[in-house]
């Protein structure tokens, strides 16, 4: 009998330890994973994997610097063409392969060279890149880069285990990397799972043992698995239930602005379907006149669609202040049509035929039709819309961007005459020459003179109405404990833990 | 089966008057006795109903959205409730009658006009034609009827012109394999023989006396197909691919409703409840209709 | 017999040349690049430019035909544009998923539809047999999918008595997994089980109208042995054809119920791939499908002809 006890008391021992080491957090994504290969990446969701499964060169803090990760410092050459970098020591890769700069070179190189790679135009300002030592490499550019660094926390500053890189088609379906979290399966439209790497540089900062990604793209089904015990944590809660997510005191409600942004753009030169009306920028500036951002966020975005006027996030040290949010002056915005000739104006507008983008369009539709503006609204799946966009099937067209940490990543491809997210195909060359300049020069404070520029210059030619900025609303069980949720909209676990 | 079709047409034309002969009054008289298919008419007639006249029964505008009055239960002033946009619900039920009714009609339209034809031809004509007509049918049937809607609506683009189209190219080779099957049963017949056998063309034979006898079994799937296209309309405009907003229709209202099921149940309630009456109508109308118009049952 | 399956099998190979001609040629004809989609809101001319090339997209649609075609000889699918997991792990990492959800609606439609079937043919007129019909048509109205979303509502969120969505495979929690698929294969079982009742009922009624069952009444043998060991064994026959019927409603509902219940199964694959533009998913997957359907088609006709020794002579 006291040997059944003891047994039975070891047993609950050990099952209370398996508890508390057998930690796993699951994790509910609005969409399936794309592919698991940073260099062939293209969605935010793969991003949220990459987090716990890879580590970069740099990471960034919550208020955006860019802090150590992969690389301990790192120096630019004075004429800011060469970027060195010290690396950690003592780092592994999961199959236990050892980092060092030879990987790093690896790694780079694969991004630019790579058939398939989506990295390319990201790292297009490297020429090559030097192994002085095993612990020091050297990135050439072919002329500055400001924005590099900030690249360099995604996944082009993503290292894989190099014997792995090889078999292009081997790294998406088991990839290798170096993060906190070890690939251990993936199933399409279903989960994908990560175990922890106990070789990890910084391992015990790192509680939790095993993490779940489950994709439930239907945001009621999603919640619905959060209270239900299914899932500990979810991102991205549709606005419409953030009302009942901030009263129900078994959740926490975690919501924060990202870098990214929902627009409307023109089309301003891009083929055929480009006419006099959205030519003419007083037109656009009626337009942006007559839409409310405050009533959008109030009745649609239940609050936390933060109205925005620029492409650079409040968050930014390159936020423009001065810049004026405007606010819905019906009379103005006639008046400015009248001026540009007309009383009533048709415009085809498309949109993705998502729930919110279909209800912020129909009230869009709403506000601006008592200024004169009369929308047809054509509505598309993401793949048409992305195709119409670019070969300027549309007249005006509203979609989002994700949002990059370095301004450039918001603005460059955007306004710039040949910049292929250009859809409006706009054109200002002294845009141009303030966007380009800001890339190449190295402090903030000269950069920010650039962008203060070249926003009001937008302002007034206005191609693309901002609208409001991306959150990233996560909801997580009480039980999590020690999440920040980031402005990237990334998951980070870094002392995430879950009680009991 | 074997009554001819042209003895009595010429007791038609003999009497000239809008007497029913004598087969189609006793199909009518079993109809009339049948209490779900009266039943089923009557559900048919109130759609039809509801869609013909959605601009005088409704009080709110179906596309107007009104931001004041978002995701409203039912009440007084709504009697279904309101939408996510502040839309009346009944109103957009009213008027989507028209998208499903239209899609369940102009489908079925769009596979009988296709299908029927085509079955004829290969039934009649036999051998090649036959072959080929039969295997481009089978081809087509080997791929689930609601995948291949999906794959078509989705090369057509979103609308529901394009869904209907879709919908009525996927039902086409049913109308075939009945129309055939029937063909090759009259064509049997002696009086066919005998009308070839006085020279008449084949033109003539088909429409004169094959295609009057394959008509009934062809009318009773018809209106079992409506009922099957009515809610594949509905499944492609759940799944984005028909019926797009604003334009209310009943699959599209609840490809919408199920965002909001939590908060606005009655968002999704009553368009399924909608859906499923005038699908019931068309399934009871058409199981009337088969044992009205099929001498076998007793 | 055999020369019945040669006759079939050779009749299948043109079908199956003329579906997949028709999947390709309707890829081919979508709207929209599929490597724009692949490139993501990143839109890399330089990405997209590879992509074309890799994919052979600027060659004449027969020869990307003939090499789809050559690929598909040798085994090769080809792989997912948007995740480059080849396909056939796809189709095997799916396809178990959708069977176990058809099987479990299969036991749900032949629970309900059969028994309620044969009664309702046994009790022919009456109050029963009516409110079978009735019930039998109004499972046949019902869209799927809105049955789903209602129950998840209802049971799920309400009543939190099972999961709303996923997969649990049966090998990982056998429980768990039952649980999980209960609903989806509820919602797709009841309209199958609705149409399998009233072919029942009216293969049950011709059987019972025919001479050998009345000699058995006549002989003094009791209603329900009539019923069970003579009419319903005789009734078998086209009721096992409709079910290979069946097969092909069930993968057309598992569409929806996947889609409605987020389940990764072949069904939610192919509108996923449809609205991503991944036409080498599509391709792949219709034509398994269409073979399995042709297979299937084959079996029950092969059934039939076992079943009826009257044919077997033929």
């Amino acid at each position: 009998m006291r040997r059944m006890l003891i047994a039975a008391a070891l047993a609950l021992g050990a099952g209370a330890a398996m508890a508390q080491t057998g930690q796993t957090i699951r994790i509910g994504l609005q969409d399936d994973i794309g592919s698991l290969d940073p260099a062939r990446s293209v969605q935010l969701v793969d991003r949220i994997v990459f987090a716990s499964l890879c580590n970069a060169l740099v990471d960034i803090t919550p208020d955006q610097k860019i802090v150590p990760m992969l690389a301990t410092s790192w120096t630019t050459s004075a004429d800011g063409k060469t970027l060195t970098f010290k690396l950690r020591k003592g780092v592994k890769f999961q199959n236990d392969e050892p980092f060092n700069a030879a990987a790093v070179k690896a790694n780079l190189d694969r991004d630019r060279t790579l058939q398939t790679s989506n990295r390319k135009s990201e790292l297009a300002s490297v020429d090559h890149v030097d192994v002085i030592d095993d612990y020091t490499v050297a990135i050439v550019l072919k002329q500055p880069d400001a924005a590099l660094l900030a690249t360099l926390t995604d996944r082009a500053g993503m290292m894989l285990a190099p014997k792995t890189l090889a078999d292009p088609a081997g790294v998406a379906a088991h990839p290798v990397c170096s993060g906190p979290y070890k690939f251990v399966q993936r199933v399409q439209n279903d989960r994908v799972v990560l175990e922890k790497f106990a070789g990890y540089w910084d391992a015990d900062k790192y509680p939790i043992q095993r993490v779940v990604f489950l994709p439930i793209p239907d945001s009621t089904v999603r919640l619905a698995n959060l209270r239900s015990g299914s899932l500990d944590m979810l991102e991205r809660l549709a606005p419409s239930d953030v009302a009942s997510a901030k009263s129900d005191t078994n959740f926490r409600f975690a919501p924060v602005s990202g870098f990214g942004y929902y627009y409307v753009t023109f089309n301003i030169g891009n083929g055929k379907r480009s006419n006099a009306v959205l030519k003419d920028e007083r037109v656009r500036q009626a337009f942006e006149l007559a839409i409310d951002r405050d009533a959008i966020n109030q009745v649609i975005g239940a609050g936390i669609f933060a109205p925005a006027n620029q492409a650079v996030p409040k968050s930014s040290p390159y936020y423009n202040a001065s810049l004026p949010m405007s606010h819905r002056d019906i009379a103005k915005a006639k008046a400015l049509l009248k001026a540009a000739g007309h009383e009533h104006v048709d415009i085809e507008f498309t949109y993705p035929n998502n729930t919110v983008s279909s209800q912020i369009v129909q009230m869009m539709q709403a506000m601006v039709s008592e200024a004169g503006f009369n929308l047809k609204l054509r509505p598309t799946d993401y793949a048409t819309e992305l195709n119409a966009a670019h070969s300027g099937d549309f007249e005006a067209m509203y979609l989002g961007w994700s949002g990059r940490v370095d301004p450039d990543g918001n603005l460059h491809q955007f306004n710039t005459c040949s910049g292929n997210l250009n859809y409006a195909h706009y054109c200002n060359p002294e845009v141009d020459r303030l966007l380009d300049a800001a890339r190449v020069k190295l402090t903030t404070a000269e950069r920010k003179t650039d962008y203060e520029a070249a926003s009001k210059l937008l302002a007034d030619d206005d191609p693309i109405v901002y609208v409001y900025n991306q959150p990233w609303p996560f909801e997580l069980s009480k039980k999590v404990q020690g999440f920040t949720p980031y402005p990237d909209g990334l998951v980070r676990l870094r002392g995430v833990s879950i009680k009991g | 089966m074997a009554t001819p079709a042209a003895p009595v047409r010429a007791s038609a034309a003999a009497s000239q008057t809008t007497v029913l002969p004598r087969r189609e009054r006793r199909g009518l008289v079993k109809f009339m006795r049948n209490r779900a298919a009266v039943f089923g008419a009557a559900l048919v007639l109130l759609i039809v109903v509801m869609a013909v006249f959605a601009p005088w029964l409704s009080h709110y505008d179906p596309v107007q959205a009104s931001f004041m009055t978002v995701r409203q239960a039912p009440s007084a002033a709504h009697w279904f409730g309101t939408d996510e946009l502040g839309r009346d619900v009944l109103s957009r039920l009213l008027w989507g009658a028209r998208a499903s009714l239209l899609a369940g009609v102009v489908s079925v339209c769009i596979a009988v006009a296709i299908g029927v034809p085509l079955g004829l031809l290969a039934g009649y004509f036999g051998k090649l034609v036959d072959g080929a007509i039969s295997r481009i049918a089978d081809a087509l049937l080997s791929i689930p009827f609601l995948i291949l809607a999906i794959a078509l609506a989705a090369f057509l683009g979103p609308s529901l012109t394009n869904a209907m189209a879709a919908i009525g190219i996927s039902a086409m080779p049913r109308f075939v394999r009945l129309t055939r099957g029937q063909a090759i049963t009259v064509k049997a017949e002696d009086y066919v023989e005998g009308a070839r056998a006085i020279g008449l063309g084949h033109a003539r034979i088909i429409v004169r006396y094959i295609l009057p006898n394959v008509l009934p079994p062809i009318i009773v799937q018809a209106s079992l197909t409506i009922a099957t296209a009515i809610i594949a309309e509905a499944s492609l405009s759940f799944l984005g691919l028909g019926q797009l907003p604003p334009s209310p229709s009943w699959g599209s209202m609840l490809n919408t409703a199920k965002d909001f099921v939590s908060q606005a149940p009655w968002m999704s309630i009553f368009p399924g409840i909608a859906i499923f009456l005038a699908v019931l109508g068309f399934n009871l109308l058409g199981d009337g209709l088969r044992d009205a118009l099929d001498p076998r049952e007793s | 017999m055999l020369r019945i399956i040669a006759n079939r099998v050779l009749v299948a190979i043109p079908t199956l040349i003329l579906v997949s001609m028709l999947i390709f040629g309707l890829q081919k004809l979508l709207p929209g690049d599929p490597v724009t989609a692949m490139a993501g809101e990143d839109q890399d001319p330089q990405l997209i430019a590879s992509l074309r090339v890799k994919y052979h997209l600027d060659e004449p649609v027969p020869t990307q035909y003939a090499l789809w075609v050559r690929d598909v000889v040798r085994g090769d699918l080809g792989a997912s544009l948007r995740t480059d997991v080849p396909v056939t792990s796809l189709i095997a990492q799916k396809l178990p998923v959708t069977l176990q959800l058809a099987a479990m609606a299969m036991i749900f439609a032949i629970g309900i539809g059969i028994p309620a079937g044969v009664i309702s043919a046994a009790s022919r007129g009456g109050a029963l047999d009516y409110g079978a019909n009735v019930f039998a048509l109004s499972g046949m109205s019902i869209p799927n999918f809105w049955l789903g979303i209602m129950l998840i509502f209802i049971v799920s969120v309400r009543w939190h008595l099972l999961p709303s969505s996923g997969y649990v495979s049966p090998t990982e929690d056998f429980w768990l997994s039952i649980k999980t698929m209960l609903m989806p294969a509820f919602v797709l079982g009841a309209s199958l089980g609705a149409q399998l009742m009233r072919h029942t009922r009216s293969a049950m009624l011709s059987v019972l109208r025919t001479d050998y069952i009345r000699t058995a009444r006549a002989k003094g043998l009791l209603r329900g042995t009539v019923v069970v060991k003579h009419a319903f064994r005789n009734a078998l026959v086209p009721i096992v054809t409709v079910l290979a019927l069946l097969f092909g409603e069930l993968l057309a509902g598992a569409v929806l119920t996947e889609q409605v219940f987020t389940i990764p199964g072949f069904g939610k694959l192919i509108v996923d791939a449809v609205f991503n533009r991944d036409y080498a998913v599509v391709q792949g997957v219709v034509l398994v499908t269409a073979l399995c359907f042709i297979v299937v088609n084959l079996c029950a006709d092969v059934l039939y002809v076992l079943l009826n020794p009257r044919l077997r002579r033929s």
